[in-house]
């Protein structure tokens, strides 16, 4: 599947399309097919998003897996510092990650 | 320390108030990302992994307490009460909010601090020693010099539109503490025959994916002259530097296309020129600056003895303790490189302790060293003591300063955009294997540095033992380079092989430090050891 | 010319500029353009009988025409000094102290922006090309 990801505008934080708008999570994330480029544009001139892009994810049981670790990490946090991920109580964050 | 007067604060003031328009013009729509990138780059704000990254400057790596704890302030208040302390004597934020910068950066201001210049195609923060003022070895205390450079190169008019980026470090001793030789320009401060100082200029240094080791272009600039002479090396690069290829547009390309000959010979004749401008400030300015750098009052009746008998505090001095100028004094760095911590990170908590000790028992001054740590550079050997109880306390007293596990790493792909792997789970790993601080005191100054990209923000071309984290195939490789160095015997390092993953990398460098262990003569370093014995039993033990 | 900023008094120049090779294989030009690969030195024995030259940005990340600009000057060129092209209105001060006079912006800039942008500092820290005091000078004026 593709999917959306970018950063909000004013806040800076990493944000995924979720077919209405720009969700924090990555298992809202929908497929948006060809019409990314579409989305992306309109968006951004509309400043929703900045700097989005369109990338590969599998489908899971538990919504969108980036196919990238650099969008997996986006997605998360810094493997680093798990207690600033964006589920900090994910235990399973880690493994999901690498 | 230099203290602002009117037209300093003035320019600070301005440049927040100019950044605060351009930050609303951004927000409502009237610059594109196009656009308005250039203009956040010029002040240190980036789009990184997670959100906004905002790197402020901490000129020549000098801070007093009060600057100190406004950046404990702004980490807890606009960030995630963290920052991270970089091999360019910065600081940066990871969770900054577009909308918060002008704030900060208002509130930087009101302690002489700003985020002009680092970044961009210009001339960033001018860096320099870390033990200016402090060190024996120095021929005059670089830093008025290094301020003088700040305000020179402050939205100069010229040189605001580089091919590249551009970095100038200036140091005034032979044991270079701050890899001055992998610089955009390398100023050594010296003295001829008659006692005057001078300038040694070296051009040309630099990391990245084309390291080069700055060749000396000119060996004496008489002092007064510094800033023409700067001024027209700049030219020389303004104006023939390549711009069509983005990795070859630093200024190093340019002296290794045409030589350093035949760019010496043109910033010569460009000098000629240039020098009849009046460019340079009078003397009387460069008194009035260093003068603010005068040595702080120290007391002549401090003894210059140390009670040893604490064997963990004895420990601490005998690794990150150095001797200091002035009889009764020593420096102290303080290690952010915990075993198992980040490299270079500091909690708010942190900082403000570190401020409150830099008053308390250093003059009120405190510097950060491009390896990421911190220095208190004037304490009384009386002090030293109770300075390592507190530190200890604050889990800030790692007794591992130039050991292997002080490791200088760059944020890498967990928070960077241009990475390609991790660096930091790697240092964490790398310091967790040689946590015996027995073994690694046995294994002696040994400079470990990982880059988590070709960029080389982590310096692995000069390090002892370098790392480069890579894309292979999409999982993360890495390469094992030896025998690199940022100091006065600067040197790049070979890459020994094939790659490795991240446990394979970590018993990589183990058989690597192994087979030194076994092939070293008495007092011998690593790198000593290396150069004598060549890379080849490394590769044997590492792939054989 | 609807887009030209201009900071001179005398009247702006008429005739267009040629380019660096033909200003110099001919002898009554007044206007010479200079791309920016061209060098400005080119230019020094002829400044005399100059009135405009033009400087081209083509793309505002080429700082290549602030060190013309101040080539020119520096060796006392005293007509129009223009720069043309992708001229942002953050660039203008810049510009400006590097000794433009006017300016041929690819997209119009707003002129109170352009006001703002060159009004809003009042000290500056080198000496360049516009005259303008260094903070240093009037530290020990």
């Amino acid at each position: 599947m593709k999917i959306a990801t970018g950063n909000d505008l004013a806040t800076g934080d990493v944000v995924w399309w979720d077919g209405a708008g720009w969700s924090r999570h990555v298992e809202d994330a929908v497929d948006v097919g060809d019409g990314g480029a579409a989305l992306i544009a309109r968006e951004d001139a509309a400043r929703r998003v900045n700097g989005a892009y369109v990338i590969d994810a599998t489908e899971t049981p538990h919504g969108p897996r980036p196919a990238h670790i650099k969008d997996r990490i986006r997605a998360r946090g810094p493997t680093v510092r798990l207690d600033l991920n964006v589920a900090p109580a994910d235990a399973a964050a880690g493994s999901w990650v690498i | 320390m230099y203290k602002y007067d009117q037209y300093d604060q003035t320019i600070v003031d301005t440049r927040v108030e100019e950044f605060r328009e351009q930050v609303a013009r951004r927000l409502a729509g009237e610059l594109s990302e196009d656009q308005f990138k250039p203009l956040r780059l010029m002040n240190g704000l980036y789009l990184q992994l997670h959100a906004y990254m905002l790197r402020v400057a901490i000129p020549y790596g000098t801070l007093d307490g009060r600057q100190m704890r406004m950046l404990a302030h702004i980490a807890r208040t606009y960030d995630k009460g963290y920052g991270h302390f970089t091999t360019r004597q910065n600081i940066q934020y990871n969770w900054i909010e577009l909308k918060d910068t002008p704030d900060i950066l208002a509130e930087l201001a009101t302690v002489e601090m700003h985020a002009i210049q680092t970044s961009g195609n210009c001339i960033r923060n001018i860096s320099s020693d870390q033990f200016a003022g402090a060190a024996a070895d120095e021929v005059t205390d670089p830093r008025p010099w290094a301020e003088l450079l700040r305000q020179w190169s402050t939205f100069h008019p010229e040189f605001s539109y580089l091919p590249r980026k551009f970095k100038i470090c200036v140091i005034a001793a032979d044991e270079d503490r701050a890899a001055m030789r992998l610089h955009d320009i390398g100023i050594q401060l010296t003295t001829n025959a008659a006692g005057e100082i001078g300038a040694a200029i070296y051009v040309g240094g630099g990391m990245g994916r084309t390291p080069m080791i700055a060749p000396l272009i000119k060996d004496f600039v008489p002092i007064d002259d510094l800033l023409s002479y700067v001024e027209a090396c700049l030219r020389v690069y303004n104006r023939y530097g390549r711009r069509d290829n983005i990795y070859k547009a630093r200024i190093k390309i340019l002296i290794h296309e045409i030589g350093a000959d035949e760019y010496r010979r043109q910033v010569e004749e460009e000098w000629a020129h240039v020098k009849t401008l009046g460019l340079d400030p009078p003397r009387a300015e460069f008194d009035r600056i260093a003068a603010m750098f005068a040595p702080p009052a120290f007391d002549a009746a401090t003894p210059d003895t140390l009670d040893r008998s604490d064997p963990d505090f004895a420990l601490w001095v005998d690794q990150n303790v150095k001797p200091h100028k002035q009889p009764g004094y020593a420096i102290a760095t303080i290690s952010l490189k915990p075993v198992g911590g980040i490299p270079g990170d500091a909690t708010a908590e942190q900082i403000e302790l570190m401020a409150d000790l830099a008053e308390r028992y250093s003059f009120d001054e405190l510097r950060v060293t491009h390896a990421q740590n911190i220095v208190l550079p004037h304490v009384r050997k009386a002090d030293l003591h109770a300075l390592w109880q507190a530190l200890d306390a604050a889990g800030l007293a790692t007794p591992n300063l130039d050991l292997i596990s002080d490791i200088i790493a760059c944020p890498g792909l967990d928070y960077c955009s241009l990475a390609n792997a991790r660096s930091i789970p790697l240092a964490q790993k790398i310091a967790t294997r040689f946590s015996s601080i027995e073994r690694q005191r046995d294994l002696g100054e040994l400079k470990l540095k990982i880059s988590g990209c070709i960029n080389a923000c982590g310096h692995h071309h000069a390090g002892h033992i370098g790392i480069l984290g890579v894309d292979r195939k999409g999982t993360e490789n890495y390469q094992l380079l030896l025998g690199g160095s940022g100091a006065e015997d600067a040197s790049l390092g070979k890459i020994t092989g094939p790659g490795f993953d991240e446990d394979g990398i970590v018993d990589a460098i183990e058989r690597t430090v192994e087979t030194y262990r076994a092939v070293r003569t008495h007092g011998e370093r690593f790198l000593d050891t290396y150069r004598r014995v060549g890379i080849e039993p490394f590769k044997e033990a590492i792939y054989g | 010319m609807d887009d030209l900023l201009r900071y001179r008094d005398d009247a702006p120049h008429e005739e267009p500029a040629v380019t660096l090779d033909a200003f110099l294989g001919q002898t009554n030009a007044t206007a010479v353009r200079l791309e920016s690969d061209e060098d400005a030195r080119a230019l020094l024995p002829h400044l005399d009988r100059l009135s405009l030259i033009e400087v081209s940005f083509p793309a505002f990340r080429d700082g290549r025409g602030y060190s013309s600009a101040r080539i020119l000057r520096e060796a006392g060129y005293a007509g129009e000094l223009r720069a043309q092209g992708d001229v942002l209105v953050d660039q203008i001060a810049l510009m400006r102290r590097c000794g433009f006079d006017s300016f041929v912006p690819d997209k119009p800039l707003d002129p109170a922006a352009v006001e703002r942008a060159l009004g809003r500092y009042d000290a500056v820290y080198q000496k360049a090309a516009d005259g303008r005091t260094p903070v240093w000078a009037l530290r020990h004026g």
